[in-house]
C-alpha cells in the first residue's frame, strides 16, 4: 500500500516535471522539422519565464503574464530566424548567443526594475499564478486507493498548462502529418529546393515554424515561473532547453516518441529527488548525480547508434540559398 | 559558412569584427540606458576598472588566460569544420587531471609537478573531447549535440566526485583540500620581481605565459605544418580532402583531441594559479566565452588573444562597475558576451553585404579618377 502511494506520487511528480520539457521539445520539433536547429530553446524559455513573472507581478494577471512570456519568446524566435534564415548565419551560434544573452538579461532587468537581487517579486494567489485545478470529487476519491487515488493525483490536481501540453501532442501530430502546412513543413526540412520549386516560400515556412517554437517556449517559460514556482529566479531553466533538445532527438523528431522521451527524462528527475540518500536493496545508494545524468548518457548512446537510430531532418542547420 | 559577399582580407579580419563589436556595444549601451544608467559613464568605469591600475591589468589578463585556452580550443575544432560547444566540460575534466596531480604530488618540486600537471590537464580534456570526436567520425553523431550532452555529464561526474570523494573531510562546501604550496603556479608579480620589476600581486600567473606559448604552438601547427594543412582542408572541403589523400574522420578525432587538450589547460590558470584547490564549477562559463572569443578573433591566435583580453576586461571591469553602479552588475557582462556572439557570429553577414558594397564603390570611384 505504502509503495503504491509512493509510485502514484512519483508519477504525479513526473507529469509536473515533464510539462515544460514537453512544451519545449514540441517547440524544437516544429523548428527542427523545418530545418532550423533549435538550440535557442533554453534562451527562449528563460526569457519567457522572466517576462511572464515580471508582467504577472506588475499587472496582477497571470494571463497578461502568459501574453508577455509568449511575446518575448516569439521576439527571440524572430531574432533567431532573422539570423539563421534571412541572413543565413550559423544557427548553432545564433542559438548559443540567445541563450547566453538572455541568461544575463533576465537577472539584469530584474535587478533594475524590482531591486530584489535579480529576482522578480514573489507571485501570490490564483490571479498571479497558474494553480492546480481540483477536479470534481477528487478529494473524496482520494480515500479509495484504486482508482480514486489515480484520479485525484494523476488526472486531477494539475494546472491548466499541464493539460494544454498533454493536448498539444496529438494536435502537433495532426498538424505535422495530416495538414498541408505539416506536409510542407516536413518537406522544407528534408528538401528545401523541392519546396521552392513548387512555388512555396522556404523562408516563410521556416519563419512560421520558428515562431511556433517561440509560442510554445513562451508557454513553457511561463509555466516555470508562474506555475512550477512563484516568480523568476536566475538561471531557472537550468538546462531544460538542452534536455528538451535531447528528448526531441531521443524521440527521433516525432511527436509521440518525443512525449515518451520527455516522460522518461522527467521520471528519472522525479526518481532522483525521491532516491536522494535512500539505500536500495542489492545496489545500495545510487548517487543522485548519476540518475540525473542518465538522460544525457542515453541520448549520446542513441546518437551513436547503440540504442536504435535517430535520423535528423536532412536539411537541418543548412541555410537555404535560392540562387544555387 | 558560405559568404554571400567577398571582402578584402584586411576588412574581413579587421574591419568586419570591429563593426560588429561596435554594434554589440551600442546595443549594450541602449540596454544600460533602459536600466537608467549612463552608458558613457559605464564605459568609462569599465575601462578604468579593467586597465586603470596594475592590479586591474593583472586581473584582466588573469581572466583573459582562461579565455585564450578555451578560445584556442574552439578555434582548432572550427578549422576542422567542427563546432565544439563542449569546451566547458573539457575544461572541467582537464582541470580535474591538473588538480589531482597537484593534490597527490604536491610535495614534489614545482618543476616536476608542472609538466605533469600540464600533461594531466591536456590528457583529461582530450579524453573528454575524444568521445564526441570519435562518435562524430565513426558513428556520425552530431558533434554539437554530443558535446552539449558531455558538458552535463561532466558536471554530474564532477559534482559527485567533489561531494563524495574529493571533499576535504569535516567541511561543508564541496571543495578539495588546498594544494601543497609547491604546486602553486608562481604569480607573475613574483616572476617579475626576480628580474627586478615591481608589479602588484594579482592572480595573474605563469599560466598566462603558457597560454601565449600555446597560442604560438597552435599557429605553428595549424598554419605551418602538413597536419595543420590537412586540418584546414578537411574542415573546408571534406570531399576535396579525400582526393588529396587526407582521411577526414582521422582529422576530426585529432582536432578534437587537440581542442580538448587546450580547453583542459584552463585548470593550470584557474586551479594551480588562483584557487589552489578543486571546487565546483570552476570553469565558470569560460568554455562558452571561448566561443565568443574564437568568433571575434576570427579563429586566429592573434585575434583570439585580442578578443580574450577584451572579454577579460569585460569580466574585470564589469565587477568593478557593479561597485559604482549597483544597478549594472555582472549579468550585464553576460549580456554583452551574448551580443558579441550574436553580432560577430550569427549576424556577421548582415554587416558584410553593405560593407562589401561600400568598399567596392569606394574602389570604383578611385579607379574612375
Amino acid at each position: 500500500m505504502e509503495t503504491y502511494t509512493l509510485i502514484v506520487l512519483l508519477l504525479a511528480a513526473t507529469i509536473r516535471v515533464a510539462t515544460p520539457l514537453l512544451l519545449a521539445a514540441l517547440a524544437g520539433l516544429f523548428s527542427e522539422r523545418s530545418g532550423v536547429i533549435a538550440l535557442g530553446l533554453e534562451g527562449m524559455m528563460l526569457g519567457a519565464a522572466f517576462a511572464a513573472a515580471a508582467a504577472s507581478a506588475v499587472t496582477g494577471s497571470v494571463w497578461l503574464g502568459l501574453g508577455a512570456g509568449i511575446a518575448t519568446a516569439v521576439a527571440l524566435a524572430l531574432l533567431l530566424a532573422f539570423a539563421g534564415v534571412t541572413h543565413r548565419g550559423n544557427q548553432v551560434v545564433a542559438g548559443m548567443a540567445v541563450n547566453i544573452m538572455v541568461a544575463g538579461l533576465g537577472p539584469a532587468l530584474a535587478l533594475a526594475w524590482f531591486n530584489l537581487g535579480g529576482q522578480t517579486p514573489q507571485l501570490e494567489g490564483a490571479g498571479q499564478r497558474f494553480l492546480a485545478l481540483t477536479w470534481p470529487w477528487a478529494d473524496a476519491a482520494r480515500a479509495a486507493p484504486f482508482p480514486g487515488l489515480l484520479y485525484a493525483e494523476l488526472l486531477s490536481g494539475h494546472n491548466l498548462v499541464v493539460y494544454f501540453a498533454a493536448a498539444l501532442v496529438p494536435f502537433s501530430a495532426w498538424v505535422l502529418y495530416r495538414t498541408r502546412f505539416g506536409l510542407r513543413l516536413r518537406a522544407v526540412g528534408e528538401n528545401p529546393s523541392a519546396v521552392d520549386t513548387a512555388g512555396i516560400s522556404v523562408t516563410r515556412l521556416r519563419y512560421q515554424a520558428v515562431m511556433i517554437s517561440g509560442v510554445l517556449c513562451g508557454v513553457a517559460g511561463t509555466y516555470l515561473s508562474t506555475a512550477a514556482s512563484a516568480g523568476f529566479v536566475r538561471d531557472m531553466t537550468a538546462g531544460k532547453g538542452y534536455l528538451a533538445l535531447a528528448a526531441l532527438i531521443f524521440g527521433k523528431w516525432r511527436p509521440y516518441p518525443t512525449l515518451g522521451a520527455c516522460l522518461l527524462f522527467a521520471f528519472t528527475d522525479a526518481l532522483a529527488t525521491r532516491l536522494q540518500g535512500v539505500a536500495l536493496p542489492l545496489v545500495g545508494v545510487i548517487p543522485v548525480q548519476f540518475i540525473l545524468a542518465l538522460p544525457y548518457v542515453l541520448t549520446v548512446l542513441l546518437l551513436a547508434g547503440f540504442v536504435g537510430t535517430a535520423v535528423a531532418p536532412k536539411a537541418i542547420g543548412a541555410p537555404y540559398a535560392k540562387e544555387k | 559558412m558560405s559568404a554571400p559577399a567577398k571582402l578584402p582580407r584586411w576588412a574581413e579580419l579587421g574591419l568586419l569584427p570591429a563593426v560588429n563589436l561596435v554594434a554589440a556595444l551600442l546595443l549594450s549601451g541602449v540596454i544600460i540606458r533602459l536600466i537608467g544608467e549612463s552608458p558613457w559613464a559605464a564605459l568609462k568605469l569599465l575601462a578604468d576598472g579593467a586597465f586603470g591600475s596594475q592590479e586591474a591589468v593583472g586581473y584582466t589578463l588573469y581572466y583573459a588566460t582562461n579565455f585564450i585556452f578555451t578560445g584556442l580550443a574552439v578555434a582548432v575544432a572550427y578549422h576542422a569544420g567542427l563546432f565544439n560547444i563542449g569546451a566547458e566540460g573539457q575544461a572541467y575534466i582537464g582541470g580535474l587531471g591538473t588538480g589531482l596531480v597537484c593534490l597527490w604530488l604536491g610535495a614534489w618540486p614545482f618543476w616536476v609537478v608542472l609538466p605533469l600537471a600540464i600533461l594531466a590537464g591536456a590528457v583529461g580534456g582530450a579524453a573528454w573531447a575524444f568521445i564526441p570526436g570519435w562518435l562524430q567520425a565513426r558513428r556520425g553523431s552530431h558533434i554539437v549535440i554530443t558535446t552539449i550532452m558531455f558538458n552535463f555529464i561532466a558536471s554530474a561526474v564532477m559534482t559527485w566526485l567533489l561531494v563524495n570523494i574529493l571533499i576535504k573531510p569535516g567541511q561543508q562546501s564541496p571543495e578539495s583540500r588546498e594544494f601543497a604550496a609547491n604546486a602553486f603556479m608562481p604569480g607573475l608579480h613574483t616572476l617579475l620581481g626576480k628580474v627586478g620589476l615591481a608589479f602588484t600581486a594579482t592572480p595573474l600567473n605563469l599560466a598566462f605565459l603558457l597560454a601565449l606559448a600555446a597560442s604560438f604552438l597552435v599557429w605553428l601547427l595549424v598554419w605551418r605544418t602538413r597536419w595543420g594543412y590537412a586540418l584546414r582542408v578537411a574542415g573546408q572541403n571534406p570531399a576535396a580532402a579525400v582526393y588529396a589523400g587526407i582521411l577526414p574522420p582521422r582529422v576530426t578525432i585529432a582536432a578534437m583531441l587537440l581542442s580538448g587538450a587546450l580547453a583542459g589547460s584552463l585548470g593550470l590558470n584557474e586551479l594551480m594559479g588562483a584557487q589552489h584547490r578543486i571546487l565546483l564549477d570552476f570553469p565558470g562559463g569560460a568554455g562558452f566565452v571561448g566561443i565568443a572569443v574564437a568568433l571575434m578573433g576570427r579563429n586566429h591566435p592573434v585575434g583570439i588573444f585580442l578578443a580574450a583580453v577584451l572579454f577579460g576586461a569585460l569580466m574585470q571591469g564589469g565587477s568593478q562597475l557593479s561597485f559604482d553602479m549597483p544597478r549594472v552588475n555582472r549579468d550585464m557582462v553576460v549580456v554583452i558576451q551574448g551580443l558579441v556572439i550574436l553580432f560577430c557570429g550569427a549576424l556577421e553577414n548582415v554587416a558584410r553585404v553593405p560593407l562589401a558594397a561600400l568598399l567596392a564603390r569606394l574602389r570604383g570611384e578611385k579607379e574612375a579618377e
